[in-house]
């Protein structure tokens, strides 16, 4: 692949870093990320991926735009009230760069699709806000050996932590199963700073971009936490678990199943 | 956009190897050379040819960027 004259322009930015250059950017745009939630996180993470030219997106979401969302899930305006969340994610992705594919998949992430879906993508990004699938993204990852990003916000506190399957820490390594359900206030019900996702999801995004490119460390071993009154940063090393249920030498979870238990979902809850 | 277009061409290039870069002056000429040794690469000729036009030669090294 060699760049054209209107990419050489897009991407000079890019190109002028010592550690990406033009083949780095023929890196990103050979990549493919999938993208599950177009809501808070999966906003900032499809609009900076996009525009950084990576080149396949699949964004995984049945939901449709609520006013309720506009307040921190920048990818949609006021006009995509009502639209599925990933016609109007996709809109936009392509507006900003149309040498961008973007596969929107209007459904929810199950244990019977979820295996079928992250095969095709080089790294996977969990957005949900839903604990049910974060431990089905977790599994299905670590069982498919496909590197990922978890993120999580609440209130105004944020947290991500990125894994290579069977090399770093997993998302069970750390909580064994799900909260129960009603354990955890939703959004909906505790609220969440408008600004969260931004700072979460560009984490996110950057995580997938490096993974991309082979460059710098990634953030394995290490659950980032972000407060957004404090400003702070806090950063937990966390090891793998010999007894994990998915990634420990014993695995008890061998096979995906839903956890309609810990069903626990911000946007599921105000539709 | 002159570095942008001077490094793709470098990266094309194994260790050893120049490349001739014909600049004017200004802007291009200030920032080349600067850029391209900032990012590991050696300057080893920049000469005046005619008129604002400078003939800049830069050699990758062994730990260049690819």
């Amino acid at each position: 692949m060699s760049l054209r004259a209107d990419q050489i322009e897009r991407y000079s930015r890019h190109i002028l870093l010592q550690d990406i250059g033009g083949k780095g950017q023929e890196k990103l745009l050979a990549g493919r990320v999938l993208i599950i939630g177009a809501g808070g996180l999966g906003a900032p993470i499809a609009l900076y991926l996009g525009a950084a030219g990576v080149g396949t997106l699949g964004i995984a979401d049945a939901d449709m735009v609520d006013v309720t969302n506009l307040q921190r899930q920048v990818i949609h305006f006021t006009p995509d009230i009502g639209k599925p969340k990933v016609v109007s994610a996709a809109e936009k992705v392509r507006a900003i760069n149309p040498d961008v594919t973007v596969h929107p998949h209007q459904e929810w992430i199950s244990a019977e699709n979820i295996a079928g879906f992250i095969a095709d993508y080089d790294f996977i990004i969990d957005g949900t806000d839903n604990f049910a699938t974060k431990f089905l993204i977790n599994d299905a990852c670590v069982l498919g050996n496909k590197p990922y990003s978890h993120g999580g916000i609440l209130r105004f506190d944020g947290q991500t932590l990125t894994v290579k399957p069977h090399e770093s820490a997993c998302y069970r390594c750390i909580f064994s199963a799900p909260p129960p359900k009603d354990a955890i206030p939703t959004c909906s019900e505790a609220g969440v700073i408008g600004v969260l996702p931004g700072v979460i999801g560009t984490i996110q995004a950057t995580e997938a971009i490096k993974y991309l490119l082979g460059i710098g460390d990634l953030l394995t071993g290490r659950l980032l936490t972000y407060n957004a009154t404090s400003l702070t940063f806090r950063e937990i090393r966390i090891q793998r678990n010999p007894k994990c249920p998915v990634c420990g030498s014993q695995p008890t979870l061998t096979e995906l199943k839903d956890n309609s238990d810990a069903l626990n979902v911000c946007e599921l809850e105000t539709t | 956009m002159t570095f942008v277009k001077t490094k793709l061409e470098l990266e094309k290039l194994i260790a050893g190897d120049t490349l001739e870069v014909l600049l004017c002056e200004g802007e291009p000429l200030s920032n080349v050379p600067k850029t391209a040794i900032e990012q590991g690469f050696t300057v080893v000729e920049n000469v005046h040819v005619k008129d604002n036009v400078h003939k800049l030669v830069i050699q990758k090294r062994e730990g260049s960027p690819a």
